[in-house]
């Protein structure tokens, strides 16, 4: 019986082969039949991979070049800005009036306005998405949270200018009967219907982390007979902070960065005020105000939207490190 | 005397005990004030806007007199925007996902990239309106146009489909990978024809939950000059000459639904408050459905798929 050997294909491919291969065999057998070699990823699928990998990898470099994108076109038509109007001019002017003949470029009523509206609806949301939060996570029952939880995140799906509708023809003169001489334009109704509106951010990121918490801890306060408030406030708060953190930083950008209730309801007038009961401008509902009526390309009403939106950026941005400080600072590891 | 101490430690229990009670009622309220405010909210619409909401409001264009005024065009604008939307933003950042999770090495580059789109998804939408002016109005000349709102929108929505996208993906245990590896695929068969495939329902519920999201936002799109009064449609995509198919509607201006809403809003007569709130409740609409959409496909991909 002619002993033939075939070598497995596996074999005939790599360095192994040659060496493993039997040796030789008697010259009066014919030569053994080379098998076909067999296809791996050959080298026009290898190019195909590499160039579907460069493709994936330019997809997401992308967000890369559309922060360029915005810090550029902000920082640029700034640049341009600030070559006219002198940096300590915006800063301390008290009087924001770029479109006026008497024409001012303090930057400060619309901060002012930014940060009143703004403090209102956190004071609003942080509580309320707080308690919300712990509720959900330690006292509601699986259902009701399964319910709830979906229902209040629809709260950020509402359109913000169906939330400024609500908030200049039913919130207002709703105020206005507890208040009689709030004006029809303030600041109060508009961060109150931002606060609610934030609200679910607050409340399910905070409840994600303090759901993370490890049962044991929960366990072990339990046990040592405490109560379910003693539990969530003293155990479960604390250990989620560093996410709970992470949620305040968010509803503060969105409570800033807020756009459409302000423009509707607050009012669109620079007001160098902290009074909520009062209408003012914020820098995003200056932006709109701008950019509804025609101005030119290029002249230095229209340099103002940009450095009002770099003016914004910067509040969100020194909020976000803040945040991540914090966050670091208040993880904890169990 | 141990029985003072006795009473004294079930007076502490009892006080500790009643304000759990308290807190637990509190927690109640606390969730109570946005599910209140939104049917509150939701209410109020509905007894402004029912009035106005019939055939002839959905089909007429805007006009100078409230009860003539309609939203086609607006409809329409949001329509073709959100087309363009979905279609810069799927693609790109379904990749920039899969890159992220299936291809990304483990270093400066791959954080940089993460941290960044974390730090995207917290920038004022306003913001990618003032870079949108800069950039594709004026940069490249791409006019005020509903290839400019659809991109900018694209551009808003582009961290909500790349987070859901790694979301999607990491639910897909690794023994997929080791099966279609040991079989012999390649890094692309394996997304093309297991991980894509798979995490297909997480990835469309994070599409419909940030096009849900761009229908309603419009300040983004007010700074890149959309209309307010549009008294026309945009050019049929389909021509009856030769190529067929025409690209002009690409080009031409447009207004959306939120902002018809808002210059509704804006103008001191009642009567247009009452359009508003019609076209308010016409946006509600959408975006309820698209979000029970998005529930809903969650809800069938998670019964579906057993690991």
């Amino acid at each position: 019986m002619s002993q033939k050997t075939y070598s497995f294909p596996l074999k005939n491919r790599g360095s192994l082969a040659p060496r493993l291969a039997p040796s030789p065999a008697p010259k009066t057998e014919s030569p053994l039949p080379t098998l076909p070699r067999r296809k791996g990823p050959g080298r026009l699928q290898r190019w195909r991979e590499r160039a579907i990998q460069a493709g994936l990898f330019v997809a997401a470099a992308s967000s890369i070049a559309i922060t360029l994108g915005i810090v550029g076109i902000l920082g640029f038509e700034s640049i341009s800005f600030f070559r006219q109007v002198p940096l300590l001019n915006f800063l301390t002017d008290p009087q924001w009036t770029p479109l006026f003949d008497d024409a001012h470029y303090g930057i400060m009523p619309l901060v002012a306005g930014t940060a009143t509206v703004a403090a209102v609806a956190l004071c609003l949301a942080l509580p309320v998405g707080t308690v919300t939060a712990l509720y959900l996570s330690e006292y509601a029952p699986h259902r009701v949270r399964e319910i709830v939880k979906p229902f209040l995140e629809l709260l950020t799906a509402v359109p913000t200018v169906v939330y400024g509708y609500f908030a200049l023809l039913f919130v207002t003169p709703l105020l206005k009967h507890l208040i009689p001489s709030l004006p029809g334009f303030n600041m109060l109704s508009a961060g109150l219907v931002i606060g609610v509106m934030i609200i679910p951010y607050v409340s399910s990121l905070s409840e994600d982390a303090m759901r993370a918490v490890p049962m044991h801890l929960r366990e072990a306060s339990y046990a040592m007979g405490a109560t379910r408030f003693q539990t969530s406030v003293r155990v479960v708060f604390p250990a989620a902070l560093s996410g709970v953190a992470s949620a305040y930083v968010l509803g503060f950008s969105r409570a800033i960065g807020e756009t459409m209730v302000v423009a509707i309801a607050a009012g669109m007038q620079p007001n160098l005020t902290f009074n909520p009961l009062q209408p003012a401008a914020t820098i995003t509902a200056y932006i709109v105000q701008v950019s509804l009526g025609d101005l030119p390309h290029g002249s230095l009403g229209y340099q103002t939207i940009f450095a009002a939106g770099l003016t914004l950026m910067l509040m969100t941005l020194v909020f976000n490190i803040g945040g991540h400080v914090l966050r670091k600072r208040f993880r904890e590891k169990y | 005397m141990p029985g003072e101490i006795l009473m004294a430690l079930r007076k502490d229990i009892a006080r500790r005990k009643r304000t759990d009670k308290v807190f637990s009622l509190l927690g109640l309220m606390a969730t109570l004030v946005g599910v209140v405010t939104l049917l509150a909210l939701m209410i109020d619409l509905a007894w402004d806007g029912t009035s106005r909401l019939n055939w002839a409001f959905l089909s007429a264009f805007p006009s100078r007199f409230p009860e003539k005024a309609g939203i086609l065009s607006a409809w329409v604008g949001t329509g073709v925007v959100m087309f363009v939307t979905a279609l810069a933003a799927v693609p790109m950042g379904v990749a920039a996902g899969v890159y992220l999770e299936e291809y990304a090495p483990k270093n400066w580059m791959t954080t940089l990239i993460e941290i960044n789109i974390a730090n995207l998804a917290g920038v004022p939408s306003i913001v990618y309106g003032l870079m949108a002016l800069g950039l594709f109005v004026y940069k490249f000349k791409l006019g005020m146009s509903v290839l400019t709102a659809g991109l900018t929108l694209a551009l808003l929505i582009l961290p909500i489909v790349i987070m859901a996208t790694r979301e999607a993906i990491r639910t897909i245990p690794s023994s997929i990978r080791e099966a279609a590896f040991a079989v012999g695929a390649t890094q692309w068969q394996l997304v093309r024809h297991h991980i894509l495939p798979y995490s297909a329902g997480g990835i469309l519920t994070g599409v419909i939950i940030g096009l849900s999201r761009a229908i309603g936002e419009s300040a983004p799109l007010i700074t890149i000059g959309a209309l307010t009064f549009i008294a026309f449609l945009p050019a049929s995509p389909f021509t009856g000459t030769f190529p067929f198919i025409s690209f002009e509607w690409l080009k031409s201006p447009y207004t959306v639904l939120p902002i018809q809403a808002f210059n509704w809003i804006s103008r001191p007569q009642k009567s247009f408050h009452l359009n508003a709130a019609a076209a308010g409740m016409v946006l509600m609409a959408m975006t309820l459905a698209m979000n029970g959409a998005a529930i809903w496909i969650r809800y069938r991909f998670r019964k579906r798929i057993k690991w």
